[in-house]
């Protein structure tokens, strides 16, 4: 399951998810981040059933917590299901059935944004 | 055996006709046999869905009053040919708009007027005696034209070759995202459903046989243009009227960095009057081979990685010297499927009867390359010979001295064995000053990784590779990599402003 983590300025140069790796003992997989002097935000990857725990962690270090949700909005009215996504995306959100028709497995998503600009018809968005 | 047009259409006017679509044939083919499957199947439905750049359509606005000779139109500010008399226009599916840029073309002009959307004309003359009026400016939906007829001169491919990249850029291409290294493999063509995979021989398909296109009737006009069908890459010219069509079959795209084109969904039912017929209607996607060429060389000739069937572009991955590497298709197999099942339903109802071609299509045809009267300047002509060079141990301060002294900004730089390794330019030199740059040496501040250019390169692709990489000069290399030039923009810049000139 994915994380979005908001970490605020105050916060920002501590070890935060190093430290709620050692005192869980749960793996987190860093999947972006993007940090400066000020603030930062990470996308992290955590096993369903340890969720709740690391959320709580997390919040008690002053980082906000969101589960990401409906990270890539798939417009079906513009969409023709040619596939022009299914290659380029990192995380092969992207895939077809047996019948040829798109499947969006959004849940993998890490919001890189990459499919945005390879769908011919403007059918993918990412969630800001 | 063998049937008759004739007999077909009767059947299909009774709706007796046995009908089924390129996707179900191959089986029945291996089930019954070829007798079989020829006194069982009637019509084989085709269907294809992808970008066909090669799209527009011929516009008749009927005349105002007082009345004006158009000779320039613009159609939700996208320009359409209008140098066809004095209310007709072309409307090319490419044609950017010039407000929105390649987010707006001609494609979405076609897409929004068979949608039942209203377009906004403007149109200058210069006037004449006969033709007073100088401008308009109006709003129009499709069913205020007299005439919409899309005429395509060159659709339905017989084959596309698929494309992949070895070069170390991401691609923005009309084959779509090309990553870097041999990142993913892009293709188009319905495969065992597309019309021309099925006919190759083009005994069925040519002028005068009617088609479904864009959701309506209409027509194959003839050979298409760039035609090739001695080796393999006929196309189609076609016509229909565009009040029949419907956005479901004609859906315009806009590829970042390329362009507008419009999707079209097209399809063509085969008479199954011979054994040859049935043959050929019974491809497999397993029998349709293409090639994987690499778009990295921008060359007309791109090297070939490798050839391809279509079975194997359809599972996904493809082995590129031993990797597996991930396939994405620019053309919708889903809406080729829906192209060819409604394709077979028309045809079950008895609303839409086969012909044979009035003029068969030269299958010898091979299309050339343009010629050529004058050679485009290579990088040999404009490159500056007399490069100054520097050595990787070479001080910071004999650098800015010999960039001073040349009076230029980049300076490659080589070893002793007279190879490039680097460059630097006085914004190196100038940031080397803020650390400690009297103890630097070259090879400290340098960027390693140098773009260059080879002498016979064309002066375009020099062009857009100082852009890409927004820098402004090239080295030039020969095979060895031994600098033998430099290239500036300026100097690039002087030319195409020199080629331009009218």
């Amino acid at each position: 399951m994915k994380l979005f983590l908001t970490i605020q300025r105050d916060v920002v140069k501590r070890p935060l998810i190093s430290q709620v790796v050692l005192e869980t003992g749960v793996l987190i997989n860093v999947e972006r981040a993007h940090i400066d002097a000020n603030e930062g935000w990470v996308l992290i990857d955590v096993p369903e059933k340890e969720q709740a725990r690391i959320s709580s962690r997390l919040t008690e270090l002053g980082v906000e917590v969101k589960k990401l949700e409906n990270a890539v909005l798939h417009d079906e009215h513009e969409c023709v299901e040619c596939g022009a996504c299914l290659s380029i995306c990192p995380q092969e959100v992207f895939c077809f059935d047996a019948d040829f028709h798109l499947v969006v497995r959004e849940e993998r998503c890490i919001l890189c944004g990459q499919c945005v600009c390879a769908c011919p018809h403007q059918a993918l968005s990412i969630r800001q | 055996m063998a049937k008759s047009i004739d007999e077909i259409n009767l059947k299909i006017r009774d709706g007796s006709a046995v009908v089924v679509t390129a996707e179900e044939m191959p089986d029945i083919v291996s089930e019954l046999g070829e007798e079989g499957a020829l006194r069982e199947v009637d019509v084989v439905t085709t269907g294809t869905f992808g970008a066909m750049c090669s799209s527009g359509a011929f516009l008749n606005f009927g005349h105002a009053d007082p009345p004006i000779r158009m000779e320039r139109i613009w159609l939700n500010d996208v320009e359409a040919y209008a140098g066809i008399a004095a209310v007709d226009a072309y409307i090319g599916a490419t044609q950017e708009s010039t407000t929105e840029g390649s987010k707006y073309g001609g494609a979405h002009v076609i897409e929004d007027l068979v949608s039942g959307k209203q377009i906004e004309l403007r149109a200058i003359s210069k006037g004449t005696d006969c033709y007073p009026r100088r401008t308009i400016t109006t709003e129009l939906l499709l069913e205020d034209l007299n005439q919409a007829v899309m005429v395509n001169p060159r659709n339905a491919y017989q084959c596309y070759n698929a494309a992949t990249n070895r070069s170390d850029r991401t691609l923005n291409t009309y084959m779509g995202l090309l990553l870097s290294n041999s990142g993913n493999i892009s293709y188009s063509g319905a495969g065992l459903l597309s019309p021309l995979a099925n006919d190759p021989h083009f005994n069925l398909i040519g002028s005068g046989v009617p088609l479904f296109i864009g959701g309506g009737e209409g027509i194959i006009v003839g050979e298409g243009t760039q035609s090739s069908p001695s080796n393999g890459f006929g196309t189609l010219m076609v016509a229909g009227n565009l009040t029949s069509m419907s956005p479901d079959y004609l859906r315009a795209a806009s590829l970042t960095g390329y362009g507008v084109s419009l999707y079209v969904g097209l399809g063509i039912a085969l008479p199954m009057l011979n054994i040859e017929a049935v043959r050929n209607s019974a491809v497999r996607d397993e029998d349709l081979v293409t090639s994987i060429v690499d778009y990295g060389t921008p060359r007309r000739d791109r090297p070939v990685v490798r050839t391809v069937t279509y079975a194997e572009l359809k599972s996904g991955h493809v082995d590129i010297d031993g990797e597996m590497v991930r396939t994405s298709s620019m053309s919708s197999f889903s809406h080729a499927r829906q192209v060819a099942n409604d394709l077979k339903s028309l045809v079950e109802e008895g609303s839409f009867t086969v012909a044979l071609p009035t003029r068969r299509i030269d299958t010898d045809k091979r299309s050339h390359p343009m010629r050529e009267t004058r050679q485009t300047p290579r990088v040999r002509e404009i490159m500056n010979p007399a490069v100054v060079t520097i050595t990787e141990d070479e001080s910071v301060k004999t650098a800015a001295r010999k960039l001073l002294k040349g009076e230029t900004n980049h300076l490659p730089v080589i070893d002793l064995q007279g190879r490039l390794v680097g460059i630097i330019t006085t914004y190196d030199i100038s940031k080397s000053v803020l650390l400690k740059g009297d103890s630097l040496s070259v090879s400290d501040i340098m960027s390693k990784k140098v773009v260059v250019v080879r002498a016979d390169e064309a002066v375009d692709v020099a062009a857009q590779r100082l852009e890409q990489h927004n820098i402004s000069a090239l080295p030039v290399v020969d095979g060895e990599f031994h600098v033998i030039g430099i290239l500036n923009a300026v100097d690039l810049g002087k030319l195409f402003s020199r080629r331009w000139q009218p």
